[in-house]
């Protein structure tokens, strides 16, 4: 067998398809930060805590309700989405045009706040949610076996984000959007209701967090403190894509998650550190970020 | 830690959860000559090198965990062996645990990662292990991250495929949040389990009814070891430390936690540890009917025998 510094050709294939997979969680994370970081100028950190209640959203229904993944990841999101609505509105909205470190602190505050009181009704351990049994089983590549959800998870999250910057990008409502956070009087002037518009781009930020934690419960451990962990990686993933950058995001998702996975490979330990170190470089060569506009 | 014990006239602390922090606190009691009974942290040094008069650990520790899951293993069969450990002073003892256990009956370590912690996706890893080809995955790592690895290791066939998993730190709370599914004909080893006898149960029923869900062996570790220094202030009529801490050494240990339990001079308390396998959906009858115990390991095979001991409390040395 071949090898690229004493690693088998086959079991790089097989990292590198798992950085895709990981990296379409990423994609997906940091979208959603983009979107809002974009749009709003806000700096979202209850993103976490948003992909947390995703998945436990999931699981809950599912015990108290029995509705099913499919039902669930439409649902999770709706009802996540309606939070992150209630939250622009009574609180975000009180501290509008203020530094962004006011929206960082309260939006971290709430995340702390919601991921405590989890904690205390369910504990850290973890919740079970059974794979669908649609998805049970892989299929054999030669050089991996991948299992059929993850297989559904780089299709679906590519289609969720391919979508969002289409919508975001190219058609009315996203023009809407886009001249509405750069003048807001202006456009009331011309009938749009711009809070609504902030109050909804809030709400769909959170959604695809939610939507990503809905993907996340079959295979990764859901738990109250899961959004913790990711959400940092996430934010150094969006800062190495240029801060409101929607395509920037999504391509430095899945680029993050290939990186991370060679890592994985080649040095284990410094896996959790890489995107870190990626992000120190790209911050002192291109400070905007790969895909972000000079300012 | 340091508040309780200096200003607030603290004189016992009971938990005492992740290895590192327990080393640290221990210190602290040592200093000011109180008591600490440690349940939650794994390490076998904390009675061993880092053993002081003012901690005693008493629900388990790495050493029998190794002992009993790898040691059963490898006579089982699986000779060939590869350890994803936990990146951290806990993981690092444990490996080095478990790749002397695993020796010693004629094993071999053929490869080791050591992952980040805590690592959320283990599909990575658990890719690498199974190139190894080895008989034997273990996992030198505990809490989210072996459910992690566990749910991973489901998902990619590793078991089907002919590869055991062997779990060295589980937890009842883990293998219920795995489910039997996920879980079944894993081993392990614990000094504890709810259903193992009439006494833990009819306590774990108590328990459940306050807490909605059924005991792990920390949960009872902390609950016997409380009772016992409170009798043994209750015999004495002291709150000294050292005067409490050699009536407990001196008073066996039977109760809905140990069996054959005795406090050593360096600190362990030693009893029967239960080498168990988790049941299959079809022989769960209920959500916490997890474990069949499969061999009882007597107190003394079970923990590091103290002439192995680098105890400064130890009189040999």
């Amino acid at each position: 067998m071949s090898m690229i510094f004493g690693v088998p050709m086959a079991v790089l294939y097989g990292q590198l398809l798992i950085g895709v997979i990981n990296g379409a969680f990423y994609a997906l994370l940091s979208l959603g930060l983009a979107v809002i970081f974009g749009l709003l100028k806000i700096i979202n950190f209850a993103h976490g805590a948003m992909y947390m209640l995703g998945a436990m959203g999931t699981v809950i229904l599912f015990d108290t309700l029995g509705v099913n993944y499919w039902v669930a990841l439409f649902l999770a999101p709706v009802l996540v989405g309606t939070v992150g609505v209630l939250i622009e509105y009574f609180l975000l909205r009180r501290i509008a045009g203020q530094d962004h470190i006011y929206s960082l602190l309260l939006t971290f505050g709430v995340a702390l706040i919601m991921q405590g009181i989890l904690t205390n009704i369910y504990g850290v351990s973890g919740l079970r949610y059974s794979m669908p049994d649609v998805f049970k089983g892989g299929v054999n590549l030669g050089f991996m076996f991948l299992p059929f959800y993850r297989a559904w998870v780089i299709v679906a999250a590519l289609i969720v984000c391919f979508g969002t910057w289409f919508m975001i990008e190219k058609t009315k409502l996203g023009a809407y959007l886009r001249a509405g956070t750069e003048d807001s009087q202006l456009m009331q002037g011309f009938g749009i209701n711009v809070p609504l518009l902030v109050s909804l781009t809030y709400g769909f930020g959170v959604m695809l967090a939610a939507f990503a934690g809905v993907l996340a419960a079959p295979i990764y451990s859901v738990t109250p403190v899961m959004g913790s962990h990711i959400l940092i990686v996430v934010f150094a993933v969006v800062v190495i894509g240029g801060l409101g950058s929607i395509g920037g995001a999504i391509i430095t998702g899945i680029l993050m998650g290939v990186v991370e996975g060679l890592t994985k490979t080649f040095y284990p330990p410094a896996s959790s550190a890489v995107i870190f170190l990626v992000m120190v470089v790209v911050l002192m060569v291109r400070p905007s970020g790969l895909f972000g506009k000079e300012a | 830690m340091r508040r309780w014990v200096e200003n607030d006239n603290v004189d016992m602390v009971a938990g005492l959860v992740a290895s590192s922090v327990t080393i640290a606190t221990t210190k602290v009691l040592e200093e000011n000559n109180k008591l600490g009974l440690v349940n939650g942290s794994a390490a076998s040094s904390i009675t061993n090198e880092h053993c002081t008069p003012n901690h005693i650990h008493y629900a388990y520790d790495t050493y029998p965990l190794a002992n009993g899951t790898a040691g059963a293993i490898v006579k089982e069969g699986g000779k060939t062996w590869y350890i994803l450990t936990a990146d951290y002073a806990f993981g690092h003892s444990m490996e080095k645990d478990v790749t002397a256990v695993v020796e010693k009956n004629g094993g071999e370590v053929i490869g080791s990662i050591r992952h980040p912690f805590p690592t959320p996706d283990f599909s990575s890893f658990i890719l690498q292990a199974q190139a190894s080809g080895a008989d034997v995955i273990a996992l030198a790592n505990a809490g989210a991250d072996t459910t992690n690895a566990i749910t991973t290791a489901a998902e990619f066939g590793v078991t089907q495929a002919g590869q055991t998993i062997a779990g060295l730190v589980v937890f009842l709370t883990d293998v219920h949040a795995l489910g039997t599914e996920v879980a079944q004909g894993l081993q392990l080893t614990t000094g504890w389990y709810w259903d193992m006898n009439d006494e833990a149960r009819a306590w774990s029923d108590r328990f459940m009814e306050e807490t909605g869900a059924r005991p792990t062996m920390v949960h009872a570790g902390i609950y016997s070891s409380t009772i016992q220094y409170l009798n043994a202030i209750e015999k004495t009529g002291s709150d000294d430390s050292q005067i409490v801490r050699k009536q407990m050494m001196d008073t066996p240990i039977n109760d809905m936690f140990a069996t054959n339990g005795r406090i050593r001079e360096d600190g362990r308390m030693v009893h029967d540890m239960y080498l168990a396998e988790v049941k299959t959906p079809e022989e769960s009858s209920g959500e916490w009917d997890l474990y069949k115990i499969v061999r009882t390991i007597p107190a003394d095979e079970a923990f590091r025998p103290l002439a192995d001991s680098s105890c400064k409390l130890v009189s040999s040395k």
